[in-house]
């Protein structure tokens, strides 16, 4: 699980978007996958990723016993080690990237640790291919993610459909994204700390703060 | 999903965190509700709010007092300062929603959380889709809209009416109670979910078709619809196939998920001959 087929923007929004994720398949290769699994993880926390996730929780995840001076000193500071001892279950586990740079770095160390898992890089159609050419490798498969189709006119502006479809799975909602948006635009909030709230919702770990900070600072400029 | 009313303070928090929009405060009462009805159980207001346990009867005499001098909160957005959410045990058919809606519920079907299939992501190993075929994934409701069974159906009858077959290993197909009429069970079909994902395999000739009768149907469907189409590629990593096919169809994409193959079979399993030279 992880769903980032449909993240809303036109190629050059993913110039700082790459994610990496290994998933093992029921009855094939799931057979004493976690520490293949908890590899994979280590092997991306060497290369900076922007955040990290095993399917149950990211590495920025909801605190539940805040105190009230919380409002004040929350945490923001991503957990690598938590997501990694994590892993309990077969499933997917995965990394965002912010360049091309680190993907591909973080690429050749699978590869060259050959876990046996299928991995996939979302991005990009052009991104990808480039990933993978710089390690030498042919994409096996491809699927590309056709525009939304929205004949009723269900869906938001671009800027909260970008927020908002950084977690594929819906969790964070469009009401959230905007009121993060009209937060940082009149100055309540920081990109940062909007950012740090909005990932706290994406359960897997893809949700990618570098780019949502991107794009709220995109916005807080526009109205200038 | 319930709101515990003996700790609600009405502080409207959790309102925008909604995916479905289904909480608001009753003035009246002074505290959250669900609609039950637009509620489909993903579990976002419970695991992903932070919370903090305070004591509700405090929480609401400064709320009430701050209120009086026309003073404005500036809570953290995403913290709901009693923790008063709390999961209640589901049964079937209301279940359902939580198993399609909740991302870190695992489909009891398949065994995989989310929306409960593994698509291409590993077709290194599984081989779903070869050269020269095409995989689909007509996703309901996401982002953000949320989809009855009743309007899948719709989708799944037409389909298998025009002679397309359904992947077998996905939680929409495993759910019908007819697959060569596309049937989905009686009792579900009201049940809203955040979304769902239908997985069918034609040939190349068969895309303009199929993405026709999609959109075609979604203009019956009250919901969105997010197209993923796939293949596998040649030996060079080249689709010199699907990608110009849809480009001469004019359908744009820009991203895609990409796998990489580098998975092998692992599990000490028999491997079926003819699966030995597709690999």
């Amino acid at each position: 699980m992880t769903n980032t087929l449909h993240r809303y923007g036109l190629a050059q929004s993913f110039r700082d978007d790459y994610i990496i994720f290994a998933i093992p398949s029921r009855g094939i290769n799931d057979e004493g996958c976690i520490p293949k699994l908890k590899e994979f993880l280590r092997i991306c926390i060497k290369h900076d990723p922007a955040n990290i996730g095993n399917g149950n929780r990211g590495s920025l995840a909801p605190e539940k016993n805040l105190g009230p001076a919380a409002h004040w000193e929350r945490k923001d500071s991503y957990e690598w080690e938590e997501v990694i001892e994590g892993v309990e279950k077969p499933g997917t586990v995965s990394a965002v990237f912010t360049s091309e740079e680190s993907a591909a770095a973080c690429f050749r160390d699978i590869v060259a640790a050959d876990l046996g898992l299928s991995v996939n890089i979302s991005t990009s159609v052009e991104n990808a291919k480039q990933v993978g050419k710089s390690c030498g490798i042919n994409r096996h498969s491809v699927e590309y993610a056709l525009a939304l189709n929205d004949p009723h006119d269900h869906l938001p502006n671009s800027q909260i459909l970008a927020l908002s479809t950084m977690c594929g799975h819906g969790m964070v909602s469009f009401n959230m994204a905007r009121k993060m948006m009209d937060m940082v635009r009149e100055g309540r909030r920081t990109p940062e700390q909007a950012v740090a709230t909005l990932t706290r919702f994406c359960p897997c770990g893809i949700y990618n703060p570098e780019r949502a900070r991107r794009l709220l600072e995109e916005a807080r400029k526009e109205q200038k | 999903m319930i709101i515990n009313q003996k700790k609600c303070v009405a502080c409207g928090n959790c309102i925008p965190v909604c995916p479905m929009g289904a909480i608001y405060v009753d003035t009246g009462k002074n505290r959250a509700q669900i609609n039950d009805d637009a509620c489909v159980e993903c579990g976002t207001c419970y695991r992903a709010m932070s919370t903090e346990n305070l004591n509700p009867v405090l929480v609401r005499m400064v709320r009430k007092a701050a209120r009086w001098f026309r003073f404005r909160f500036e809570p953290e957005p995403d913290v709901c300062p009693t923790g008063s959410f709390e999961m209640n045990d589901l049964e079937m058919p209301r279940l359902i929603r939580q198993i399609f809606s909740d991302p870190v519920v695992e489909h009891t079907s398949t065994g995989i959380k989310g929306r409960g299939t593994e698509e291409v992501k590993t077709n290194d190993v599984n081989l779903r889709v070869d050269t020269g075929e095409v995989g689909y994934t007509i996703e309901f409701g996401r982002p953000g809209v949320g989809v009855r069974f009743r309007d899948i159906q719709l989708m799944t009858r037409t389909l298998a009416k025009n002679g397309i077959k359904f992947e077998k290993k996905n939680p929409i197909t495993l759910l019908m109670t007819d697959e060569s009429r596309g049937d989905l069970p009686e009792d579900i079909l009201n049940e809203k979910i955040l979304s769902a994902i239908v997985e069918i395999r034609t040939t190349l000739e068969e895309v303009e078709k199929v993405l026709k009768l999609v959109h075609k149907v979604n203009l019956q469907i009250d919901t969105v619809i997010a197209i993923g189409i796939s293949t596998r590629c040649d030996t060079n990593g080249e689709d010199n196939l699907l990608a110009p096919l849809l480009e001469n169809l004019g359908y744009p994409f820009s991203r895609a998920k990409t796998n990489m193959g580098l998975g092998r079979i692992t599990n000490k399993i028999e491997v079926k001959d003819n699966m030995k030279s597709t690999l």
